[in-house]
């Protein structure tokens, strides 16, 4: 499988989100923000984390005007893999292609830190979180719907929740369950040295989609 | 006289303004006095300083750039480098503590891509008053907030650091910013301009009001009432500016398209022109009229000396600078023609073609009189004495006094706020281990670094206080298997205009020389931030030193937390603790003059038998034994385990240490490791104990204690509690 992976102006983890597709995947390569395709052979995308056009006006709210979004709306539309990281799940819930929004973590601070997340098939995952605006919020019968339709992804374990996040969601996926969002890192959790390889489950579930 | 002469104003004593006149043959008008008043403030010039830097050993195989670029290198092997610097940010985060922090982060990251290298890591060395001030946590607050708001934003992890609160940093807080890069050595650059005819390109962010005079109003005098008022001298950063110019920087040097660069810092134009022409022997016109302005109606001087951040200066043959604003404008970065390499040795400042301003370059930047210090030993402890903990409390009462006192507790909620894994590099995250670890694929080995300082004891003797924390940092990357490549410093002081600064200047630099030399570590750069005072006197006199080390496997370091039940625990150094400076002695209220020389030579020794020990797999766990002595030490390993311990240290009295000196004495040398008791003894280490169970228990002669693993926790994860304890800033902010 190919993955590309967006660079903005102000990504941060795009080179990181590169190194974990190179290990999760066959393939990687950038894909910069004023590219209308997302290149030749490019299976699935990431949108990495960071501070796209340095979160000006909203996070996300610019990024999801860039050109190369639209190549990722196309893809999302025909069924592709599409994964938003913080800033990238930002990015996919201002362009549209995910529900909800996220707001200023509860204790108005950037955390940075590992945390459990379960994912619906019961497994648990520690991937480190950090961010300072990772609290998921959608209205009640939003969330409702969500959970019916099986679209909450990934929540914080108990005592995990680290930003004050509706229902414990840490990451959503849309109804078709090709494009997905998470405020934690999985591309951060790919190497045991550097400290859990559980982020490799969240690439791979979106593999059955390329 | 009724009227204060301007260059007073701006700084310049009279012997300094006359000896301009006598250098330019006329009165320098007020472009010129405005230049030569930032470039001959102790900030640029180094004029009270430099003649004693000079004996700093700065050479070494492994040193690729050393003292006067803008970060020192070491080679790190297969073609690679590691810069790295420290520099202050002081007076303005006391003036202004979130932007002060920020733009200080922001930079030492422009000193490090300035010579062609990738962040890869921030640290940050940090002083307050007591969390008990108000103003103190308003700085507390501030500054961990700055600092987060623009590593975070720019992708840079923050990998460690150290805290400390003090009564005589309250007014003057120290805010000491370092930033690792990583390159590769033949893409480096350095900043001498050379070939004339060549461009001079401005890139990065426009040009305003901000930040005028920073480096000789605020950096270059003392702190004191109306400080307020000196707001407007402190910058605003832009980190999502800084992230781009960082990018298109590094693009443009990869593409070789930079005969050379340079960041603008403190005396913005100023400086980095006046920098570049120096270190390049040639001379610089630079049109003020060129330059992309925030507010129309600049003046010239204004220009010349604003500190706007997110700019960087480069020279370009003239055939390339299409190429470089082309590139610019892809990174969506400002670039502008502002000037020409000429051959006159002199800086010419033009507006729209007509000449502001003419120095010689090295009137300017290399004519600044050199000061010797008139320094005088104080008769004894100057600096006041506090008790918050009675001496005659229990041995478990002091232990847990000690674990909740800020300077010694857990500095999670701090490192928390802070992005510690962007780049996938960081193997030891922070307060995993003594130092931090970061992983280097492209050379396929690792690095370690440290950034340690205890003003507390260089102020009770400045030579012995200074190797002490040299030493603290050649054990912590000891304790991750790291040896010492180039160590970088900053020294934070007083006035060095008062005998007494003065001398805790000259001592501490006497005192790093020789350690230095010593431990052949080179001093491949640093920084000096003097005039640290507030109306109550000198802060501590501060260096702060950081060592870059070398490991071959990044999978092999030791965690600081013990590891297993039934581990051995051992003591290796030559350690021996007293009360001198130590963090109970501050408790109880018995500050006094002098500290202990320090055993170097057997330190380095105990080092290098830890370094060995880790890379091996030899100990399970390593951490040097520093603020809050044995006990302290032995409790941190034991509450990041989870797991309780059992220690005598009986033993250290036959090295004629009283009870409470082997428990809470605190000196050079020690380490306690844990791991198989004949792998531990035949490493020459003391079994003092045993890893287990849910309690600390420690004795030493007739002192004894039995703390519970969970209290212990509770007081060293005390400091969230004490830094939110009051939400509003000061009244005036």
């Amino acid at each position: 499988m190919i993955w590309g992976v967006l660079q903005f102006p102000g990504s941060c983890d795009e080179r990181d989100a590169l190194n974990a597709c190179e290990v999760v995947g066959d393939e990687a390569r950038l894909v910069w923000h004023e590219d209308r395709t997302l290149g030749g052979g490019v299976d699935g995308v990431v949108v990495p984390g960071g501070f796209s056009y340095g979160d000006y006006l909203r996070a996300g709210a610019i990024a999801r005007f860039s050109p190369a979004m639209e190549a990722v709306a196309e893809l999302a539309a025909t069924g592709g893999p599409v994964l938003g990281i913080c800033n990238g799940f930002q990015v996919l819930c201002e362009a549209g292609l995910l529900p909800g929004a996220l707001l200023r973590n509860e204790e108005l601070r950037f955390v940075c830190k590992q945390a459990d997340l379960l994912d619906d098939q019961g497994n648990v995952l520690s991937i480190p979180l950090k961010h300072g605006e990772g609290r998921f919020y959608a209205p009640e019968e939003m969330l409702d719907r969500l959970e019916a339709n099986g679209q909450v992804a990934y929540r914080y374990a108990d005592g995990h929740n680290a930003n004050g996040s509706v229902r414990d969601i840490a990451g959503v996926r849309n109804e078709r369950g090709n494009v997905v969002g998470l405020m934690p890192h999985p591309e951060h959790a790919v190497d045991p040295l550097t400290g859990s390889t559980d982020g490799r489950k969240v690439f791979e579930a979106l593999e059955k989609f390329a | 006289m009724s009227e204060t002469p301007r260059y007073r104003e701006l700084g310049l004593t009279d012997s300094e303004y006359e000896l301009i006149v006598e250098k330019m043959g006329r009165e320098p008008n007020v472009v010129e006095l405005a230049m030569f008043s930032l470039l001959w403030s102790e900030h640029c010039a180094y004029k009270h300083s430099k003649k004693l830097l000079g004996k700093l050993p700065s050479e070494g195989p492994r040193v690729v750039m050393g003292p006067g670029e803008n970060a020192g290198a070491v080679d790190v092997g297969s073609g690679y480098a590691v810069a790295f610097k420290v520099e202050s940010h002081n007076h303005p985060s006391a003036v202004e503590p979130f932007q002060g922090a920020a733009t200080g982060v922001g930079g030492i990251l422009r000193d490090v891509f300035a010579i062609g290298a990738r962040p890869i890591a921030v640290l940050d060395s940090l002083r307050f008053g007591e969390l008990d001030s108000v103003r103190s946590r308003h700085l507390l607050d501030g500054a961990v907030r700055g600092i987060g708001h623009y590593g975070n934003s720019i992708g840079v992890p923050n990998v460690g650091g150290e805290v400390y609160f003090e009564e005589p940093y309250e007014h003057n807080c120290l805010v000491n910013a370092m930033c690792i890069g990583f390159a590769k050595t033949e893409d480096m650059v350095r900043a001498a301009a050379a070939g004339v005819g060549n461009a001079v390109v401005l890139m990065g962010a426009t040009t305003g009001r901000d930040g005028i005079g920073g480096a000789s109003v605020l950096a270059s005098a003392e702190l004191g009432e109306g400080d307020d008022s000196k707001r407007p001298t402190v910058q605003v950063g832009d980190p999502f500016e800084e992230s781009k110019v960082l990018e298109c920087c590094l693009e443009l040097l990869e593409k070789g398209l930079l005969v050379s660069l340079q960041d603008l810092g403190a005396a913005g134009l100023t400086s980095s022109a006046g920098e570049m022409a120096s270190a390049g022997g040639v001379g610089i016109d630079i049109d003020v009229a060129k330059v992309p302005l925030r507010e129309a109606d600049m003046e010239p001087f204004e220009i010349m000396v604003s500190e706007s951040q997110e700019r960087m200066l480069a020279v370009v043959e003239p055939s390339r600078v299409a190429e470089v604003r082309a590139i610019c404008d892809k990174w969506q970065t400002g670039s502008a023609e502002i000037g020409v390499v000429t051959d006159s040795g002199h800086i010419r400042i033009l507006k729209a073609g007509e000449v502001v301003g003419d120095m010689p370059v090295d009137a300017l930047v290399d004519g600044c009189p050199l000061y010797d210090l008139a320094p005088a030993a104080p008769a004894a402890w100057i600096y006041g004495n506090k008790q918050t903990l009675s001496p005659s409390a229990n041995s478990a009462a002091t232990l847990m006094a000690l674990l909740s006192a800020p300077s010694i507790a857990s500095k999670q909620w701090i490192f928390q706020q802070y992005d510690s894994i962007v780049g996938s590099r960081t193997v030891r995250r922070p307060e995993s281990a003594d130092a931090a670890v970061l992983q280097l694929p492209e050379s396929g080995n690792a690095i370690a670094v440290s950034i340690d300082g205890n003003g507390r004891k260089v102020a009770c003797e400045p030579f012995n206080g200074t190797v002490e924390a040299v030493l603290e940092c050649a054990q912590n990357l000891a304790c991750v298997g790291a040896e010492p490549l180039g160590l970088t410093n900053c020294l934070n002081f007083g006035n060095p205009e008062k005998p007494v600064p003065a001398w805790q200047l000259d001592r501490a630099i006497s005192g790093l020389a020789s350690v230095c030399e010593e431990l052949g570590v080179p001093v491949v750069g640093g920084n000096v931030s003097l005039y640290n005072e507030g109306p109550d006197g000198p802060i501590y006199p501060t260096p702060v030193v950081a060592m870059v080390g070398e490991l071959p496997d990044p999978a092999k370091t030791a965690p600081s937390s013990f590891v297993r039940e039934g581990d051995a625990i051992g003591l290796l150094g030559p350690f021996t603790p007293t009360m001198h400076g130590a963090e109970i002695a501050k408790q109880r209220g018995e500050l006094e003059a002098g500290l202990p020389e320090p055993k170097v030579a057997a330190v380095a020794e105990a080092c290098a038998t830890v370094r060995e020990a880790v890379r091996a797999g030899k100990v399970a766990s390593a951490h040097d034994v520093s603020d809050g002595g044995l006990a302290c030490a032995l409790a941190e390993s034991s509450i990041g385990a989870g797991i309780g311990c059992r220690a005598d240290l009986q033993d250290l009295r036959e090295r004629g240490c009283t009870p409470d000196e082997a428990l809470f004495g605190e000196g050079a040398g020690g380490f306690v490791l844990s791991g198989d008791r004949a792998e531990l003894e035949a490493l020459g280490a003391l079994i003092i104990g045993e890893v287990g169970g849910t309690t600390i228990e420690l004795a030493a002669g007739d002192r004894s204690l039995v703390v519970g693993l969970t209290d212990a926790t509770e007081a060293w994860r005390s400091l969230d509690a004490k830094a939110e304890s009051v939400a509003e800033p000061p009244a005036d902010a």
